[in-house]
């Protein structure tokens, strides 16, 4: 949810067209949340995506549900820590991230969704990364605003990010 | 407010807009999917010196909402389809007293206790004046969140313009999806010309009264006259979006989430060069008739696509009855469609005109 | 000898009452009922800013008896109303009056959250244990064995419960600032009944919180009895079952502790 924000008010913040539709209520609690962002220099119609040109995959219930809908010349982000690597599908174009892992490695384990959204950034060349740092002021709450810099440094990491 | 451009859902842009038209009260009860509407108002109104009441009901709530109406205060609620049910007593009362306010229905899955997901399917309550006695109300219906913003602000006009309860139209997808939203002041300063009716102790002048209840001789017929043709006065108010309709064969007709979900499958269709338009009434009473009826006199087609199994089409057909039909295309409350799922029904429409 | 000098005025109408015949059936009580509200709102001086909330059932037409700025609540919404209005115009004095069918049967949740709240309204309640406007139907202030048009066999405890009583209810809410029985068939009972009004309307005018004023009352024509027999049956059935006094007076204890 935090990311799917994030990624919307960085394009909202570049004069681009966003949607931003949660799961939400009885689905939110339990199972797992996704959210689907549009971001389009058009203005948009549909905020519903059945068939995404882009997922950011955090957990294998997510891949089992969304990785049969990507489309064909569409790119999926996969966070290799927490979903196995038999369960990906070799005709589609992945970037397995070790996300957890490396989150963890930067004492930031909560950034896991950071360091994941940096790699998308860098698959999809959706929005430059500075901007979706600089967003990060519009998105994290009040309370923990001191996290700022670890968010950043994790998108980067996951941006600069190679297999 | 400063004139930015902020990402908020369409129910926070409802609270918003409510405090930039000047709404000094909002009665409200929790209900799935519009609860951001009333969290943000119960800050956002003492903050603004207005009022905000957690009723013990949508009954309280659309009661409370009479009696501040009656006293020519800009005054809300918002709900979803079951507690509309349970509103629309007040609301019969209100369209009968001749009293303004804005209702919103972010309206979810029936009948019952349905689901939270999205529904067209309270399109017949809205339109047809969901109670007893035969009483309409004006009805926006939003697709974006920047409409939620701007069409309630409108609504207070409205409402005080006709002194009529004014129902503004969403649904699961228009109160949780996040758009960017231009928010900005009124376009115009209001003056609801409520000095004349409103209650606010008679102090020098005469007593006043707001009453729905005629039992002398007449006087009842002779009241639903005067509320008869103040519907016939909204029908000067309708309005639509209309999108590549010029050259159209095919006229796509669709309100409110499907109207721009609709949009998107119709500029599908275009790239794949069929000639396809979308026809959007963004106020469903009044209905954009004669507009319609405007487009079937130069011998196009009509498919009406709701989230429901049929409703607005009815508006349609008697909209284009003297020059075509309608054909139709329902999608079930309880599930998300895209682009690509309305698309199909587009195609199929144009490949039987063949 | 002139006459006329020894002419002098010791009863007239309140300012505040319309001339205006009610339609009130011969040995109803709503008429002393309207006149002592009329009368208190005279003795504050208020009427001016004052918004009745009129209800449903013979007491609906109380705005053409009672001077003021007035809106037709639904039926039982009398207190739902009223408290949109108080918001609305904080400055203005809000009341309502409502029969027994209205406020405590169809009308009961309004009624007590309104009283939760502190509302700074003034509710006045009259119970007469029937719906009058209706035919004299079972209400929920019906004595248990009264025979009605719908409890034919009389109200019984096991199938119909006992009548509520709605002054030891409110009574047990803090936003209540005051709540009272009073009844209206004898001059001592309907003196005091008038200055319990009056106390209704002063928590409200001193921001103490939600006041009330039940009434005991007759309906002759309902009830079939003659007036005389209407009002006997108050001192007889209904104050035994509904006994007269302060129930909550938070002014009391302000006194107590001055």
């Amino acid at each position: 949810m935090l990311i799917g924000n994030l990624l919307a008010q960085a394009g909202m913040e570049q004069g681009l067209h966003v949607t931003f539709i949660p799961v939400y209520g009885a689905e939110m609690r339990g199972g797992t949340a996704n959210c689907t962002v549009v971001v389009s220099s058009e203005p948009i119609g549909s905020p519903i995506v059945r068939r995404p040109q882009a997922t950011i995959i955090m957990n294998q219930p997510s891949l089992d549900k969304f990785q049969p809908r990507l489309r064909p010349d569409g790119v999926q982000i996969v966070n290799a820590s927490l979903v196995e690597q038999a369960s990906l599908d070799p005709a589609r174009r992945t970037v397995y991230i070790p996300a957890n892992d490396m989150a963890n490695s930067l004492g930031s384990p909560r950034m896991a969704n950071m360091i994941a959204l940096g790699a998308y950034l860098k698959a999809t060349g959706c929005l430059p990364p500075d901007a979706v740092i600089d967003a990060l002021d519009h998105v994290i709450p009040g309370h923990s605003r001191q996290l700022i810099p670890q968010n950043a440094e994790a998108l980067r990491a996951g941006y600069a990010f190679s297999a | 407010m400063k004139s930015e451009r902020i990402l908020i859902k369409g129910n926070e842009a409802v609270a918003y807009a409510a405090i930039e038209a000047g709404c000094k009260c909002f009665f409200g009860y929790p209900i799935t999917p519009q609860n951001e509407i009333p969290e943000l108002l119960s800050k956002l109104m003492p903050e603004n010196g207005g009022e905000f009441v957690q009723a013990e009901s949508e009954v309280g709530a659309a009661n409370m909402l009479l009696g501040a109406g009656a006293c020519g205060v800009r005054a809300m609620t918002s709900t979803s389809g079951p507690g509309i049910d349970l509103m629309q007593e007040a609301i019969s009362y209100m369209v009968g007293s001749q009293i303004p306010c804005v209702i919103v229905n972010m309206s979810r899955g029936g009948p019952g206790l349905g689901s939270i997901d999205a529904s067209q399917a309270d399109y017949y309550q809205a339109t047809r004046g969901g109670a007893h006695g035969a009483g309409r109300t004006f009805v926006l219906a939003p697709s974006t969140c920047q409409e939620c913003y701007d069409m309630v602000q409108e609504a207070f006009d409205i409402a005080f313009r006709y002194r009529t309860p004014v129902l503004v139209l969403g649904d699961a997808i228009t109160g949780q999806i996040k758009e960017p939203v231009l928010c900005h002041p009124p376009v115009h300063v209001p003056d609801d010309k409520a000095g004349s009716w409103c209650l606010q102790g008679m102090g020098d002048r005469a007593p006043r009264l707001l009453k729905s209840v005629y039992l002398d001789d007449g006087a009842l017929a002779s009241h639903n006259e005067l509320l008869e043709a103040k519907y016939k006065a909204m029908q000067a108010d309708p309005r639509a979006e209309c999108l590549d309709t010029d050259d159209a064969e095919l006229v796509v007709a669709a309100f409110g989430s499907i109207g721009r979900i609709a949009r998107s499958a119709v500029q599908l269709a275009r790239a794949s060069g069929h000639r396809v338009g979308l026809f959007r009434p963004q106020t469903l009473f009044p209905f954009p008739a004669r507009e319609l009826e405007r487009l079937a006199a130069e011998g196009k087609r009509f498919l009406v696509i709701e989230q429901n199994a049929g409703q607005m089409v009815d508006d349609v057909r008697l909209a284009i009855r003297h020059h075509a039909d309608a054909d139709f295309f329902g999608v079930m409350p309880g599930i998300f469609v895209d682009a690509d799922d309305l698309l199909t029904p587009i195609l199929n429409c144009m490949r039987d005109a063949q | 000898m002139n006459l006329h000098s020894e002419e002098r005025l010791v009863f007239a109408a309140p300012s505040t009452l319309t001339d205006r015949q009610t339609h009130y059936c011969p040995g109803c009580h709503h008429g002393i009922a309207t006149r002592l509200v009329a009368e208190v709102l005279e003795e504050l001086g208020c009427i001016r800013q004052t918004i009745g909330v009129a209800s449903v059932g013979c007491s609906v037409f109380t705005y053409n008896y009672i001077l003021g700025d007035w809106v037709e609540a639904a039926h039982g919404r009398a207190c739902a109303t009223a408290t949109g209005v108080k918001r609305a115009r904080p400055d203005c004095t809000v009341f309502t009056y409502q029969g027994d069918g209205d406020l405590a049967a169809i009308g009961l949740n309004e009624s007590l959250q309104a009283a939760n709240r502190g509302e700074r309204i003034t509710v006045i309640f009259i119970n007469n244990t029937l719906y009058g406007m209706t035919g004299g139907q079972m209400a929920p202030t019906s004595l248990i064995g009264q025979k009605t048009t719908t409890s034919p066999a009389g109200r019984s405890f096991r199938k119909e419960g006992a009548p509520i009583k709605m002054c030891e209810l409110l009574a047990q809410l803090e936003g209540v600032a005051y709540a009272a029985r009073c009844a209206l068939d004898s001059v001592a009972h309907v003196n005091a009944a008038k200055r319990a009004i009056r106390k209704a309307f002063e928590v409200q005018h001193r921001d103490l919180g939600f006041g009330f004023v039940e009434l005991l009352s007759g309906c002759p024509t309902n009830l079939h009895m003659t007036p005389l027999e209407a009002n006997r049956r108050i001192s007889e059935a209904l104050i035994p079952c509904f006994p007269l006094g302060v129930y909550r007076d938070v002014t009391a204890t302000e006194k107590a502790g001055a």
